[in-house]
């Protein structure tokens, strides 16, 4: 098989349009300077959502989610797949009736969900704050280990005929990709680098929001569902440059994962204390006996961040193609993201409207 | 001036909670010990985290002198997890806390002075050990032995005395264990109620190195003063390297006498440490790890024991990192403190990463904090 494609960083994404492509009979060469799934993808929580802050997040994280429950009978045990299900937390009257209205959107685009109330959630989460006024359980989420899944997706790529190249991506040139080593000629480049992508295409409207995350020791059952504080649509998505929210995760070792942090304008992987003090302060709000977890290990990341919250897929000049920009959602909406990419290259009929989604709705617009 | 130690009580591995003269002088001083306080975190600079009494609390410094002692090396081989397999020195401490050893048959293993030094507490309190095997050559060991000088030889000869009637057999490894039988590399298996198996110690570095201390070859690096490589943090002991309790007391005063301006009195010290210098170059020397202990493991011995995970797998990864990730090695409970420096022999790597906290402490360490 001939290399047709180059497809530049084997986080999630680049992995997963590996396999999309390879599974279609291109031929691909996959570039990635480090380990496989150790950028971003290494960072993240995992957690498999359907979001509906706009149209176009929806369509794209459900029909992300669909690909993965097809995917269920397939995947190996390394993937850690969780079917835990999000709970959105509804703190008092207001937020829970959010949820009423989350769920009328719910049943209006065939997503399972159901209301708790006050007795229902404590009996779902005992370890939640008493006085909680309820909350909106949604079974089909779940949660994954992203670096296992993305090797996984490499690897069924690889046996399909693909090509893992170790090596730093220099520039991408028309007909080719180079590398420090060497030059890779392609008909197509795919630019899959996550938040380094705008090393090379500086004008794009992605920006790094980094995130902290904290993992506990193994206390099995002490959380059940994905916890989410409805708060969350205010808090973590406004654009403030801090922000912090109540989101909680088991683990299917047992271990508690607990987020999450945004912040802009910070490149360096430290950890920021007070933003970290205040993300712990509010976990321990919605669930005080989280102060007596014992923490292992706490380590930041980067999302690649853009003004509508909406990822880049598509053709950004002749032969080159983007996938990046899926903020804090990646890892859910890798496999649409390869779909809808491999669908625009192969040039099929997409599942979903892909307008939203490329890279010219922000043409003629500066990176704000 | 304070002394911190994750222990109850002053002494670290050799003193134990023990008294002594220098724990005595120690509580004379006016230097308050803060007893089971563990530090956690680097709080910026001149600033620890420590937990202590069920909460963390801020401590600056003016001079900092890292004490963070060693650990002993585990190489993984068929059997090292069953619970008859212990530390040499693991094995020594728990005898101490009243583990009943009277009569029991107890293989000592692996590499270095410690071996012997083990051996003949064991023997003491009434252990029978059928034999010391030291992987490293008679060779080395005579070299070793001419290369001490008088009152270490002494030393020597006096634990050799002790140890007459133990088999020490150099160029001798453990292949595998099972529940009463020790398998060496030569000679017929040994039966054992233990195994007492440490391949020497290696540096506690995690503070240091958090620090931002320079490092080589895995110890610190320091000025004739202890002084490390950042401002106003000293290092002693088996941190700077393995050399054992003498050097260990020299440069406790070095660092003491350096930090409170005392310069003097820090000249006086500088010919014994020197001459201390060389006995750490011949110990390193001498029980330098073979080739042949990398081999010891099959593919399904486990590498990493928080989370099971086992040698083919770790020897699938690409390095530390692309382990960790798909395999989850090093990122249980102990955060790689024993597989790590396990898995840096075995395939070369360098050390992983560290990230806070330095010890597992409860989310509460970071809510309310206490200056
Ligand atoms: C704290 C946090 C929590 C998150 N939680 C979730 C969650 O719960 N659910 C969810 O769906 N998403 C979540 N995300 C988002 C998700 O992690 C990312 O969107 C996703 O991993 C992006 O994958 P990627 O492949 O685009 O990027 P990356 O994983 O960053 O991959 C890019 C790759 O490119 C390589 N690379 C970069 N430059 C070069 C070069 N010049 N040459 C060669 N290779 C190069 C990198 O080494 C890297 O491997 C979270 C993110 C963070 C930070
Ligand atoms: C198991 C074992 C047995 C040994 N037996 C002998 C022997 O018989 N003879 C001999 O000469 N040498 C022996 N050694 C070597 C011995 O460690 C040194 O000779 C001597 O103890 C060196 O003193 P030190 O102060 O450098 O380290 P240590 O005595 O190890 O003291 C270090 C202290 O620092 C504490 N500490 C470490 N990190 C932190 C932290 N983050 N926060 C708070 N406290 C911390 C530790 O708990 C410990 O109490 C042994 C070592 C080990 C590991």
């Amino acid at each position: 098989m001939s290399t047709e494609v180059v497809i530049a960083g084997a986080g999630i994404v680049g992995a997963a349009i590996a396999a999309a492509l390879t599974n279609a009979g291109v031929g691909v060469t996959i570039v990635e300077r480090a380990q496989v799934g150790g950028g971003a993808t290494a960072a993240g929580m995992g957690h498999i959502v359907v979001m509906d802050d706009s149209e176009a997040q929806f369509a794209l994280t459900k029909y992300s989610r669909d690909l993965w429950q097809s995917l269920l009978e397939v995947m190996p045990a390394a993937v850690e797949y969780e079917p835990a299900g999000t709970l959105w937390v509804a703190v008092d009257e207001e937020e829970l009736q959010a949820c009423r209205q989350k769920q009328r959107y719910y049943d209006d685009h065939q997503v399972v969900s159901e209301l708790l109330d006050e007795k229902a959630l404590r009996e779902a989460e005992p370890n939640l704050a008493p006085g909680m006024a309820g909350g909106l359980l949604v079974p089909g989420d779940s949660v994954i280990y992203a670096p296992t899944a993305a090797r996984w997706l490499l690897d069924h790529a690889l046996e399909g005929g693909a090509t893992l190249v170790k090596g730093e991506v220099e520039a991408f040139e028309s007909g080719g990709v180079r590398l420090s080593s060497q030059r890779l000629a392609c008909d197509i480049a795919i630019c899959a680098l996550g938040t380094a992508a705008t090393k090379f295409f500086p004008h794009l409207a992605v920006k790094p929001r980094k995130g902290h995350l904290v993992i506990t020791d193994r206390y099995p059952y002490f959380v059940r569902h994905q916890l989410v504080e409805l708060g969350y649509l205010k808090s973590a998505h406004s654009h403030s440059t801090e922000s912090v929210a109540f989101n909680v995760q088991p683990r299917r070792t047992g271990q508690v994962l607990i987020g999450s942090s945004r912040e802009y304008d910070q490149t360096g992987s430290e950890l920021n204390d007070s933003l970290l003090r205040q993300m712990l302060e509010r976990a321990a709000l919605y669930m005080p006996d989280l102060a007596n977890l014992n923490i292992l290990r706490m380590w930041t990341g980067f999302r690649a961040a853009t003004p509508d919250k909406l990822p880049l897929i598509g053709l950004t000049r002749p032969g080159v193609y983007l996938a990046t920009g899926h903020e804090g959602l990646g890892i859910t909406t890798s496999l649409g993201t390869a779909r809808i990419l491999a669908d625009q290259i192969l040039q099929r009929r997409p599942d979903i409207p892909i307008a939203p989604y490329l890279p010219s709705r922000f043409d003629g617009r500066e990176a704000s | 001036m304070a002394l911190l130690d994750d222990n109850p009580g002053p002494g670290g591995q050799i003193w134990r909670l023990h008294s002594n003269q220098w724990t005595t002088r120690m509580r004379a001083s006016g230097c308050e010990f803060l007893p089971q306080a563990t530090v956690f975190e680097v709080r910026g600079s001149h600033r620890l985290g420590v937990w202590m009494e069920g909460e963390a609390h801020d401590l600056t410094y003016q001079k900092l002198i890292l004490a963070t002692g060693a650990r002993e090396l585990f190489l993984p081989f068929p059997g090292w997890t069953l619970p008859h397999v212990m530390g040499a020195g693991g094995l020594q401490a728990l005898a101490k806390g009243g583990l009943p050893i009277r009569g029991k048959r107890i293989v000592v293993a692996g590499s270095g002075p410690l071996l012997f030094a083990v051996a003949a507490y064991l023997k003491s309190q009434g252990a029978i050990v059928p034999l010391i095997a030291e992987q490293t050559t008679l060779l080395d060991l005579a070299l070793f032995a001419a290369g001490l000088e008088a009152n270490k030889f002494h030393e020597a000869g006096r634990l050799l005395w002790d140890l007459r009637a133990i088999r020490y057999r150099p160029s001798t490894w453990v292949t595998s264990t099972t529940a009463g039988l020790v398998r060496l590399n030569r000679g017929k298996p040994v039966p054992c109620d233990y195994l007492a198996c440490a391949y020497g110690l290696i540096p506690n570095l995690e503070l240091a190195r958090v620090l931002g201390c320079a490092i080589r070859k895995g110890t610190t690096i320091v000025d004739e003063t202890c002084q490390t490589s950042v401002a106003d943090v000293h290092a002693v002991g088996e941190i700077n390297g393995i050399a054992g309790e003498e050097l260990a007391l020299i440069e406790g005063r070095i660092a003491g006498y350096a930090a409170t301006g005392q310069t003097i009195k820090v000249t006086r010290h500088l010919p014994r440490r020197a001459r201390l210098l060389e006995f750490r170059r011949l110990l390193s020397r001498t029980f330098a790890l073979r080739h042949e202990l990398r081999k010891l493991a099959a593919a399904d011995t486990i590498v990493c024991r928080c989370e099971d995970v086992r040698f083919s797998q770790v020897q699938a990864a690409a390095d530390e990192r692309d382990a960790k990730l798909q395999t989850r090695c090093g990122m249980g409970p102990c955060q790689g403190r024993v597989c790590g420096p396990a898995c840096e022999f075995l395939f070369n790597w360098p050390a992983g990463t560290l990230r806070p906290p330095l010890a597992p402490v409860p989310v509460s360490a970071y809510l309310n904090r206490q200056p």
